[in-house]
């Protein structure tokens, strides 16, 4: 029997999978294929008291706090990477409204790489002595049971849901990712549901001809989602450039909270579907973020 | 001889000295913003051989074939010599391979903590920074760290409000109580000059100042009485042939504009 297809639309993913309190891993290949079309449907359907899972977020993370959906990150770096500090992430903090866990890039990985793995925790190295261990309560100082010397224990994270953005995936969640992964092939396997949304949908075929570009099993994707600039303004490798204009007008566009909502007024509210925030880009930006140097791997064989 | 495209700016300045902190061959972990510059103006001046590894999961031994603004711009991962995992890259660095890395900050203190955390007043926040990123793991882990920062006085503090990427804690003996395997900062790279660390105080030491900088104005302009090394050195001014490979990499002077 064929397995049912998962594809569905960006509004039903969300709103099936992720509820009010979930706790949501993304942006997990960093500064690339962040799922910013996932994010803002989320702030379209109000989630709330979301605890929010990454290493580094460009801004999708500023977003969500700024629109109210979010009670606490577990994180290792919040802000706008080629500007600095993010406005409304530090207006929460500072304000005492949002909870903080401050973790690094490794610590982070290391937890979700413990909730693939099934086991309670992971050694690590990094952090001894520093004061992440004041602020985050994921880590401990633990004595090896064979050196005697001293390690960083991190905390398993099992995320509700891993949103991830991918260039291709078939209808049945099985997707090609490349470029640099970040921390998302763990945060797939740490998670209890996947919505992928992908750049295009392909069969099958086109999938099962490369196994090794598959982020993870489609067995265990709850939802695939048709969402063609669905990362913008972040890049996707094959796909489209990094716009940093509009990393470069979000700073100036969240510095104070009527500015924010006039930001969510403009780029948020009214857009329905893909064709919508594609029209909002206007044509001149969408040509000019396209790939000017292609460059095709050369095909691998996987025959017998 | 001087020419007027031979003035440079203080940017520029400091991620020449940053550049010249690499040496040829070594393995480089490279940080966000001016340490991006520091690592492709040494790969096409001095160090031909050094070989790049960013935390986003990108290993590459050549500079991006067109100016890029931030790591994870697709032309840096144009032929890249490895595109992997985040938990990868950070493995090699916990194993010991990385030799240099280089990391910026908001507050640094005479022992060399940094934090991009928290700016705490009586125990309330008054600034949330964005955090670590890759910079607590950098400075615990390479087997040196250079920090890139703005000298001013509310940054060189005595004592950092919280600890986000260690340094040499409170002295001698710190990093090794604390469990770290190795490392520590070896320089750090201001607007104002280069300290370094005593070997055995593991205090900070003004060891260089830049051309038209007074070391009143360095020592007015930090937080406690910096030791000043005997011989002090004028920080060398970039070539030009490095402002020329420096304005081909930032064309625009986004990151070192005046």
């Amino acid at each position: 029997m064929a397995p049912a297809s998962k594809l569905m639309s960006l509004f039903e993913a969300i709103k099936l999978y992720v509820p009010d309190g979930s706790e949501v891993v993304m942006g997990t290949s960093l500064e690339t294929l962040i799922p910013f079309a996932a994010g803002h449907e989320i702030i379209r359907q109000k989630k709330h008291d979301l605890t929010l899972i990454g290493t580094i977020s460009d801004i999708l993370f500023d977003q969500l706090v700024g629109a109210g959906c979010v009670g606490k990150i577990r994180a290792a770096w919040v802000g706008n990477v080629i500007t600095g500090s993010s406005y409304n992430f530090r207006r929460s903090v500072e304000g005492g409204d949002l909870k903080m866990e401050d973790h690094s890039n490794l610590t982070l990985a290391m937890a979700l790489k413990a909730g693939a793995m099934g086991v309670p925790f992971m050694p690590a190295l990094t952090g001894l002595g520093s004061d992440l261990f004041k602020t985050n309560t994921s880590l401990k100082k633990i004595t090896c049971p064979f050196t005697g010397k001293t390690l960083t224990a991190v905390s398993a994270i099992n995320p509700d849901v891993a949103i991830i953005h991918a260039q291709r995936s078939d209808e049945y969640g099985n997707a090609h990712l490349w470029g640099n992964l970040g921390v998302t092939s763990d945060a797939c396997l740490a998670s209890r549901y996947i919505i992928i949304t992908a750049e295009e949908i392909v069969s099958p075929d086109v999938i099962e001809s490369d196994p090794n570009r598959v982020i993870t099993p489609g067995f265990r994707v709850s939802a695939v989602v048709h969402a063609p600039w669905g990362a913008h303004p972040s890049p996707v490798p094959g796909y489209y450039n990094r716009d940093h204009n509009a990393f470069i007008e979000y700073r100036s566009n969240s510095k104070t909270p009527q500015k924010f909502e006039k930001w969510m007024r403009d780029w948020i509210d009214d857009i329905k579907t893909s064709d919508d925030y594609i029209r909002l880009l206007g044509k001149e930006r969408v040509v000019n973020l396209k790939l000017i140097n292609h460059l095709l791997s050369e095909p691998a064989d996987y025959g017998y | 001889m001087a020419t007027d495209s031979y003035h440079y700016t203080l940017s520029e300045l400091m991620v020449v000295a940053a550049a010249r902190q690499i040496a040829d061959g070594e393995i480089v972990f490279v940080g966000m913003r001016l340490p991006l510059l520091g690592f492709l103006l040494a790969k096409l001046t001095h160090a031909p051989n050094a070989v790049g590894i960013y935390e986003l999961g990108i290993v590459r031994d050549t500079p991006a074939p067109e100016p890029i603004l931030t790591m994870g711009d697709l032309p840096n991962l144009f032929r890249a010599k490895w595109l992997s995992d985040t938990s990868d890259v950070m493995g090699l660095l916990q194993n010991g391979t990385i030799d240099v890395s280089f990391i910026g900050g908001a507050q640094v203190d005479r022992f060399g903590n940094l934090n991009t955390s928290y700016i705490m007043n009586s125990g309330k926040i008054t600034t949330r920074l964005p955090g670590s990123g890759g910079a607590c793991d950098l400075a615990s882990l390479a087997k040196r760290h250079i920090i890139v920062m703005s000298h001013e006085k509310h940054r060189l503090v005595p004592k950092v409000d919280y600890i986000t990427s260690p340094g040499y804690g409170d002295g001698p003996g710190w990093r090794e109580k604390s469990g770290l395997p190795r490392g520590g900062p070896s320089a750090v790279i201001t607007s104002c000059g280069i300290m370094k660390f005593d070997s055995v105080l593991k205090e900070m030491l003004l060891v260089s100042i830049h051309p038209g900088v007074t070391v009143r104005h360095i020592l007015e302009n930090t937080g406690w009485p910096l030791k000043i090394k005997d011989s002090l050195e004028k920080t060398p001014v970039p070539t030009e042939y490095e402002l020329e490979i420096l304005r081909e990499l930032d064309p625009e002077g986004y990151w070192t504009g005046s």
